[in-house]
């Protein structure tokens, strides 16, 4: 059910929140031991907090989620219940705060669900360093649904939620969405409030929202969006009714198409359906046009010594001390040493160390500095490319979703997945994943759109005009039940 | 010297692989204690991904400015008011090792 129906259902009396949440729940039951989406499935909290909804249905008449359930991806604080970013590390910690954006789901009256699961403090493209276990892909469930916000976008596709969150540094929410055929949004960095959120690259991390469709998306982004005194990076810029934004009429807009970039090893099947998709939005009126990143392709390289020197300072936190998992050691040197060697996993540890690396002494200039400078020149680019056109267009990933296993054994195999994925969040820029077509092999394969700075509304458009011309979205992929 | 002068002279003298002894070093700082097949298995993989990462080098990037945030806009400052935070009972219900009553974090011993 869309959003737009489950309000509608509960509107006119048809269906009450308790019984579109009991629905949802079954679901997970019938599903999750499949999937292995959730962390935790909070089902009488969500039952409870779905029959105040019906029991005070004046009060909740206008409000845009009230009874919709929703998936929070596990990084995301929610208090009272735990969140663990699935980590050892924070297995059983229950956080004592709300992250901002729970606090607006809460208060459009939405009904959390559960919380999903995802690779290790999001580091991650395929949902294998999750300390629980893969996500498994809904079409394909020897392969990975993404990551790292692969439970968020496998919940979505196997209509486990029908909107969750996920959270995106280097592409954790659009690739996911890609792998597993849902729409995904990651905002203007500054758009949504990151308080709460486990930090992972702090001047890249955004929260954004994961659903079936551009129409679900907009709402839950209106909701999440907006200036929070929690913290410094929201911005102030207003928030336009991205509903109201979906007219269909994307006449005259302009889309650049980073030729040279695409060379760089795309996926033949991949590369058809975001041609294929370029021509539905052409014959609704865009047009195509030559752009140039010159310096696009070496954002790869550029984000993981930017992002993972982010990461090993954010990670300090995690000493056995204030929460989280403590192992022994006779001193408080050997307890730090033993609880972060013994709490995180191998990608987290590799991160770390990696990121310590590049901030050391003698090394800070010729790694950490030489990126921050090439992230000024991907800047650049896209703001020189924003000058011709609306919206830029390439793949969200280079392949469509690859086996669980695969690729987990060379790390480096694994970043090179992010390829067209983690320039906007080097830029801060809002991209978003248009589902646009299957293999021959029935995998979900996703167009990228990025925009200007604020500019989601257009992205939304887009989405939403390309949906109305086909049916990618409507399908929903079948599980066996076992 | 200017900082790209120095960048080139480092990135000639950059190592291309890493020995368990470097990793050590940087678990160190890192404060992780690893085992030494960890180490070794870091040394190569960060020594892999290191030499990847060094395609940008060949960039020119002369007078070009860092870019450590991409925030265009900064919210207005607000006053510095004293404002509820979190319940003690709050803060160490999470805690490894709590002193409740005392209201404290307890740690291993720090000195000698």
């Amino acid at each position: 059910m869309t959003i737009r129906e489950i309000r509608e259902a509960i509107r006119s009396g048809r269906q009450s929140a308790v019984e579109i949440c009991r629905d949802t729940l079954a679901r997970i039951d019938t599903l999750n031991p499949q999937l292995n989406a959730f962390n935790t499935v909070a089902a009488e909290r969500a039952l409870a907090r779905a029959g105040a909804i019906d029991r005070d249905r004046d009060r909740w008449r206008d409000a845009p989620l009230a009874g919709v359930p929703i998936a929070v991806k596990d990084n995301i604080c929610t208090r009272g219940l735990r969140t663990t970013a699935s980590s050892r590390m924070l297995e059983a910690f229950v956080p004592p705060f709300d992250a901002t954006v729970v606090s607006r789901l809460d208060a459009a009256g939405a009904v959390v669900v559960g919380k999903t699961n995802c690779d290790e403090f999001a580091m991650g493209s395929s949902n294998e360093t999750s300390a629980f276990g893969p996500v498994r892909n809904p079409w394909a469930l020897d392969r990975s649904p993404g990551g790292t916000s692969g439970g968020s976008a496998a919940a979505v596709a196997a209509g486990l939620a029908p909107v969750a969150l996920g959270s995106d540094t280097g592409g954790s929410v659009r690739q996911p969405s890609s792998l597993c055929g849902v729409v995904g949004l990651k905002p203007t960095y500054g758009r949504v409030s990151r308080y709460g959120l486990i930090a992972h690259g702090s001047s890249l991390d955004q929260i954004g929202p994961i659903a079936r469709g551009a129409h679900d998306a907009a709402i839950v982004l209106g909701v999440i969006a907006g200036i929070d005194a929690a913290d410094s990076t929201s911005a102030p810029e207003p928030i336009p009714d991205y509903a109201a934004a979906l007219t269909g009429d994307v006449r005259g807009t302009r889309i650049g198409v980073p030729r040279a970039l695409l060379e760089q090893g795309v996926d033949p099947e991949v590369a058809q359906a975001s041609a294929a998709a370029l021509d539905v939005l052409q014959a609704r009126g865009a047009t195509l046009v030559d752009v140039d990143l010159p310096h696009a392709r070496y954002a790869t390289p550029v984000y993981y010594l930017v992002s993972t020197a982010e990461a090993s300072s954010n990670l300090a936190r995690y000493d056995g001390v204030r929460y989280g998992f403590r192992a022994g050691g006779p001193d408080l040197r050997a307890m730090y040493g033993q609880t972060r060697g013994r709490g995180f996993g191998a990608e987290v540890k590799r991160r770390i160390m990696l990121g310590t690396y590049v901030l050391s002494a003698g090394y800070y200039d010729a790694y950490y500095l030489k990126a921050q400078q090439v992230r000024t020149l991907i800047l650049r680019d896209y703001d020189r490319a924003f000058e011709r056109v609306d919206v830029v267009a390439m793949p969200t990933s280079p392949v469509p979703a690859f086996k669980l296993g695969e690729r987990i054994a060379d790390p480096l195999q694994m970043y090179l997945v992010d390829v067209f994925t983690v320039s906007a969040n080097l830029s801060g820029l809002p991209a978003i994943n248009v589902p646009c077509g299957f293999t021959v092999g029935r995998l979900p394969i996703g167009l990228q759109l990025t925009g200007r700075r604020f500019d989601e509304a257009t992205l939304l458009r887009m989405a939403d005009a390309y949906e109305r011309d086909t049916e990618w979205s409507t399908q929903l992929p079948l599980i066996p039940s076992r | 010297m200017s900082h790209d002068a120095i960048a080139d002279m480092l990135a000639f003298d950059m190592p291309t692989a890493l020995t368990r002894d470097d990793a050590a070093r940087i678990a160190a700082l890192a404060m992780l204690e690893l085992s030494d097949d960890e180490l070794d298995l870091l040394a190569r993989q960060l020594g892999d991904i290191l030499a990847y990462a060094d395609q940008v080098q060949q960039i020119d990037t002369t007078g070009v400015p860092p870019t450590a945030s991409v925030v265009t806009r900064h919210a207005a400052d607000r006053a510095d008011e004293l404002r509820p935070c979190l319940d003690r009972e709050d803060a160490l219900a999470n805690a490894p090792d709590p002193a409740l009553d005392a209201g404290l974090f307890k740690v291993p011993r720090v000195i000698g």
